[in-house]
């Protein structure tokens, strides 16, 4: 019964550590399905996190500061897809770029509200209720559902993420677009349109991702929060084969392997962490090399990622 | 007759300095197939994309019905009922037929697959199409991923459907089946323009024939009031030859390339070439027939040292040349140009000059490390001198040139090698008559010196009419090789499906 009680608040811990993480991936899945590369997570993460631990601050308004976080990561996204989709630039550049503007935009920000704790009001509507009789489930029961509603709505989103690209016709137009936009174009899908709205989509996600991990998990400003969340999150796309159900389990994944590293302290077992930190990236190599050499195509990435589109290129 | 359907008037489109269309005009009525006819870079792929909305015309005005119409993007021209069936097929290769078909174009939000599959079983019946609305398309041959072109075009309610080189890929078989699919549409009241190469499939499909040279348009006849002859001369601005010949040679005593019992594997251990024997004699011509895919580009690969054979033997000269790297087969006398189907794919280095790509072969002749700039360069002229290739300069992008202009430097680059054994994939993938004429005329030319000619081709009247010899294969067999002056093209056919002709067996 103890190790039952004790496996399920561990599960409990890796849900809340990897959601930061969940959100990442599923905003840099959708992202990447409509062909655009943007390794700007991190710097979209980190925007995230100081408006909306800005925003959490001034207003005590919590919704308000999840929405300003997500408006901020939407603003990194927005001179991304400005960049990559009306410009055409190179996409790692500019992704890599975003991340530097980001990381100084954030750490900017974070000078003038350091020192400030989240309100109350704040920490209240984000704190873990239980759900009665469902909490009670053994094992997955406290994680999933003695949670905060931002922990669920993680979850939520990317399970709605799934059911939009493989159900919804906006999704299957979507998914064209990253896998060949002139074919997209041919079939009369408005590629640059569904590129904008789904970086910008993306970006929403990684900034409130970001504002999960200031607001929510740490409640205090600390410089750098995301300690290279957004780059992990790179690497879990392709870990997650660019399915945001798969996501899901890479996410929790990592924040199990974050989790273990606190526990093995506690228990007094010397394990680098470093070492557990590379974990995620070698299961990433690992990954890359199985879905290379099946060659399964549905788990490519979309064929066109990475390429800027002009239709009257010959 | 009333005002015809469609109808583009004093259509001008430029690229760059380069006059893609200068005042071309065509008109096309319900119920007819148009064929527009002309040579490589002539205009015809130029004035069809802004039909259905790709570029936009500089100047000159588009009607449909009566009515003038612009078309921003192919929105536009789907929405007003226009749909073209590319040269290269823009489809998505994970999804499904059906997902294909409904992109960007389905009214619900949520998918549905008993929607979508009774709707293509609809147009299947309508139209004669055979569509399988769950295979996915990286699963289909290219008549299936045809089909599934047209039926795209059909699902949007067009009735004015272009084909862009739609028979360039396809058997004869597949060709008549398509052919049977475009008489229906235009029962039905379709206008269909197409655009071919091959002067047969216009005589026997269209209705009326638009010839374009240099991006002008030079007449619009009727198809049954003309011939083959006359449209040639109005395509290449004057008087050509159709007949392509067939010098006789002595042939060499023994053979200069034979290969014995080849096998090779591809990555999933599957056999790509499997058991397959012949023999190259100098002086002649070996055609290969077969349904792209059947193992072409891997024998040319095997023999040129590209990739390992699994097994059997390759002879030059007597002597195996299998191991050997490519460099070391290049040195023995025996040239590979293969062109694929982007025609920049293999051999040339698209973003280079002229002059750095010929000197990528014969850097060797060249001691020391630098590159001896006046050297390469007045190779380079002297290429461009022989084969007649049109360009600003020797220091040309390649990749800036027309199809035809690029074919001539690949294969000019081999040929200059003065090879013993030349292999020839596809030399002239879509390029136009006269174009063509002089490859084959290059080819005949090495023939007569001795050299043992390979030549993978697509189009059969050529094929029959060029080769000494005729190997059919099939899925990486040699079904047979046959006499090409006795053979039907549709035995060819039959047998690049697999049908193995047996005596007295009618298949």
């Amino acid at each position: 019964m103890d190790i039952l009680n004790e496996i399920s608040l561990f599960l409990q811990t890796s849900v809340q550590m990897g959601t930061h993480i969940l959100f990442a991936i599923v905003g840099g899945i959708i992202c990447e399905r409509v062909g655009n590369m943007n390794l700007g997570i991190e710097g979209m993460m980190l925007m995230g996190a100081a408006v909306g631990f800005s925003v959490a601050c001034a207003t005590s308004n919590p919704l308000l500061a999840v929405l300003a976080a997500g408006a901020a990561g939407m603003l990194g996204a927005l001179i991304y897809a400005v960049v990559t989709v009306t410009f055409r630039g190179n996409q790692v550049v500019t992704g890599l770029v975003l991340t530097i503007f980001g990381t100084g935009v954030a750490g900017f920000i974070g000078k003038s509200v350091s020192g400030n704790i989240i309100p109350e009001n704040v920490t209240k509507t984000f704190a873990p209720y239980k759900i009665p009789v469902l909490s009670d489930i053994p094992i997955i029961g406290k994680a999933l559902f003695d949670q905060s509603i931002y922990v669920q709505l993680a979850i939520i989103i990317a399970i709605a993420a799934f059911f939009y690209m493989k159900k919804t016709k906006w999704g299957l137009n979507m998914r064209a677009v990253g896998e060949n936009p002139a074919a997209a174009d041919a079939s009369g899908i408005n590629v640059t349109l569904y590129k904008y709205v789904h970086i910008l989509m993306g970006g929403f996600l990684c900034g409130i991702g970001g504002a999960y991990l200031s607001v929510v998990f740490l409640t205090t400003w600390q410089d750098n929060v995301t300690a290279g969340a957004g780059w992990i999150a790179v690497a879990l796309i392709i870990f997650s084969t660019w399915n945001p159900l798969k996501a899901i389990l890479a996410a929790y994944l990592f924040g199990m392997l974050k989790g273990l590293n606190f526990k093995m302290q506690g228990w007094g077992i010397q394990v680098s962490s470093q070492l557990l930190d590379m974990i995620p990236y070698a299961a990433t190599v690992i990954v890359l090399i199985i879905i290379t050499l099946r060659k399964k195509k549905e788990y490519q990435p979309p064929k066109s990622l990475g390429n800027p589109y002009f239709r009257e290129e010959r | 007759m009333s005002e015809p359907y469609i109808k583009l008037e004093n259509i001008c489109k430029s690229f760059g300095t380069v006059k893609a269309n200068n005042n071309v005009s065509i008109d096309v009525n319900k119920g007819e197939i148009l064929a527009l006819l002309g040579e490589n870079g002539s205009g015809k792929s130029t004035l069809v994309n802004m039909l259905s909305g790709i570029y936009q015309p500089d100047s000159g005005s588009i009607y449909l019905d009566g009515k003038l119409v612009s078309f921003k993007s192919p929105k536009d021209a789907i929405a007003s009922g226009i749909g073209m069936v590319h040269q290269h097929f823009k489809l998505v290769d994970v999804f499904t037929a059906a997902e294909n078909i409904i992109m960007g174009k389905q009214k619900n939000v949520f998918l549905s697959k008993k929607r979508m599959n009774e709707q293509i079983a609809q147009l299947n019946e309508k139209y004669g199409l055979s569509v399988t609305p769950d295979k996915k398309v990286y699963d289909m041959s290219v008549s299936e991923k045809q089909s599934v072109e047209i039926m795209k075009i059909l699902y949007r309610g067009a009735d004015v459907l272009i084909l862009d080189e739609p028979t360039a890929v396809l058997t004869p078989q597949e060709i008549d089946a398509l052919f049977d699919i475009l008489r229906k549409m235009k029962a039905q009241g379709c206008s269909i323009i197409i655009i071919t190469h091959k002067m047969a499939e216009v005589l026997s499909i269209s209705d009326r024939v638009t010839v374009l040279r240099k991006g002008e348009c030079i007449a619009t006849v009727n198809t049954a009031e003309t011939t083959p002859q006359k449209l040639t001369e109005m395509m290449v601005g004057s008087a050509v030859s159709l007949e392509i010949e067939r010098p006789t040679t002595t042939l060499s005593e023994k053979p200069l390339l034979s290969v014995k019992n080849l096998l090779l594997k591809n990555i999933d251990d599957v056999p790509v070439i499997n058991d397959m024997s012949f023999d190259v004699y100098g002086g002649e011509i070996v055609g290969v027939a077969g349904i792209a895919g059947s193992g072409q580009k891997e024998l040319c690969e095997v023999i040129a040292g590209l990739c390992k054979a699994n097994g059997g033997d390759i002879l030059f000269d007597g002597g195996s040349i299998l191991g050997l790297s490519p460099h070391a087969i290049l040195k023995k006398g025996i040239s590979m140009s293969f062109v694929p189907e982007d025609r920049l794919g293999m051999g040339l280095v698209a973003g280079m000059s002229i002059t750095d790509n010929v000197i990528l072969k014969s850097y060797n002749k060249n001691p020391g490390p630098f590159i001896d700039k006046k050297y390469a360069k007045s190779l380079a002229q002297q290429i461009v001198k022989d084969f007649d290739i049109s360009t600003p300069s020797v220091n040309h992008q390649v990749k800036k040139l027309s199809g035809g202009n690029i074919q001539k430097v690949l294969l000019g680059r081999e040929i200059w090698l003065s090879p013993r054994v030349l292999i020839t994939a596809y030399p002239v993938r879509g390029l136009d008559i006269g174009a063509s004429y002089n490859i084959y005329h290059i080819l005949n030319e090495q023939k007569k010196k001795g050299v043992a000619v390979l030549f993978i081709g697509e189009d059969l009247d050529v094929l029959k009419s060029i080769s000494d010899r005729l190997m059919v294969i099939h899925n990486g067999e040699i079904i047979d090789i046959v006499d090409p002056e006795t053979v039907t093209k549709e035995d060819i056919g039959l047998m690049m499906l697999g049908h193995k002709k047996e005596e007295g067996d009618a298949v």
